[in-house]
């Protein structure tokens, strides 16, 4: 039982999947501008990465090494366009702030990475564990990052506004998502990471 | 290996076909309520809201839904697009007869976020002014000499916007019959490249 709580655990500190691994920069300095837009695309890759897991680790003793790339590829881009689907379909409003976004979870290399370094040498059980983990670990970072940006540019969190007038502009285009990636980063490796 | 990479491919076309057909319909609905809601938002209460047509003018054609009341048109909900910061932009218009503007929405908008993105939060000074926008007043932004106040650090979105409310309102007075033509501005809503691209 330690263990796959330490698979999960790991997924938040040890293997963070942005201010360890420093992966999946794209989604992380675009789609955090705002607190919910963050934790919108953090569950995104979540669901992901749990399902590209889980089926590639059933596939990795039937795939040929030669063509294992291609084939995570076409299993991850299937998760990601299902999502596209659904989220269109039942969360419309998710989908008009972060469906540019969307299609480019299937070059995010968390989950390829996921795929490679973990999926394909593990079961299905702890694959699941670890893309459970690392999704948490990226969505509790983007949703950090979102926050503090969206307190610095907007004066608002999750959308309730506290601080009237514009904030700092700054903040909520990308040298804000540099410099807050930035310092998170530096406290992040000080204080957490052993 | 390729008799694997093909089995992988099969399963997940069959997987996306199986989804595609699934959500078809949910997708449908999804995109037609925010299509209603967004005339519904620009036009008067108790209105009907009749089928779409379209008018075209030099500067592109214009889709709109009549609103009748007791038999007559008295509203029209106009899409127009013109050129943001970063793309097209898509307003729905509610225009009333004499040209006064009734409500506008943001049907697509690809401006930056925290920027021309404001022109979407519906609450904001921005987007009331032009609630009951008279056909007196000028729809171009206080810069280029016109009544629009623009969005902080976004004068090309506001740019837009106007330009794309005052087509809305050129479409409209050319319907309800009190121009000859529809005086569409220069600086075509959307450009001949860019046409079907939205």
């Amino acid at each position: 039982m330690g263990k796959k709580m330490s698979l999960i655990l790991d997924g938040f500190v040890k293997n963070n999947p942005t201010f360890v691994l420093v992966l999946g920069m794209c989604p992380t300095l675009a789609t955090t501008t705002s607190a919910i837009n963050g934790l919108e695309m953090g569950l995104a890759t979540l669901f992901v990465l749990v399902l590209s897991n889980i089926a590639i680790s059933l596939l990795a003793p039937i795939v040929p090494d030669k063509v294992h790339i291609p084939v995570y590829i076409v299993v991850i881009a299937t998760f990601v366009t299902v999502l596209q689907l659904v989220m269109q379909a039942y969360t419309p409003g998710a989908y008009t702030t972060l469906g540019l976004f969307i299609p480019l979870i299937v070059v995010n290399c968390i989950v390829l990475g996921r795929a490679e370094a973990f999926a394909n040498k593990n079961g299905v059980l702890d694959s699941a564990l670890d893309g459970l983990g690392v999704g948490l670990g990226f969505t509790l970072s983007l949703t950090v990052i979102g926050i503090i940006r969206e307190i610095l540019g907007s004066g608002s969190v999750f959308g309730w506004k506290f601080i009237p007038g514009d904030g700092i502009l700054a903040f909520v285009m990308a040298p804000g998502a540099f410099l807050v990636l930035g310092y998170l980063m530096v406290l992040f490796n000080k204080y957490l990471k052993k | 290996m390729v008799l694997c990479l093909t089995l992988v491919c099969l399963v997940c076309a069959a997987v996306l076909g199986g989804m595609y057909a699934l959500t078809y319909e949910p997708i449908r609905k999804a995109n037609e309520n925010i299509l209603k809601a967004s005339i519904g938002a620009v036009l008067p209460e108790g209105v009907e809201i009749g089928a779409l047509e379209s008018v075209s003018s030099d500067g592109g054609t214009f889709e709109y839904y009549p609103a009748v009341k007791d038999g007559e048109a008295v509203a029209y909900a106009v899409k127009s697009t013109a050129i943001g910061f970063g793309g097209p932009l898509s307003l729905m218009v509610g225009v009333l007869k004499d040209g006064t503007v009734f409500n506008t929405s943001v049907l697509s908008c690809t401006e930056t976020p925290g920027l021309g993105a404001k022109c979407q939060e519906s609450g904001s000074h921005f987007r009331t002014q032009f609630q009951g926008f008279g056909a007196d007043k000028v729809l171009k932004v206080t810069k280029d000499g016109g009544d629009v106040d623009a969005i902080t650090a976004s004068t090309i979105t506001s740019r837009a916007y106007a330009l794309a409310v005052s087509n809305a309102v050129a479409v409209a007075k050319y319907l309800a019959g009190s121009a000859e033509a529809v005086d569409t501005a220069s600086g075509a809503s959307v450009p001949e490249e860019k046409k079907g691209e939205e």
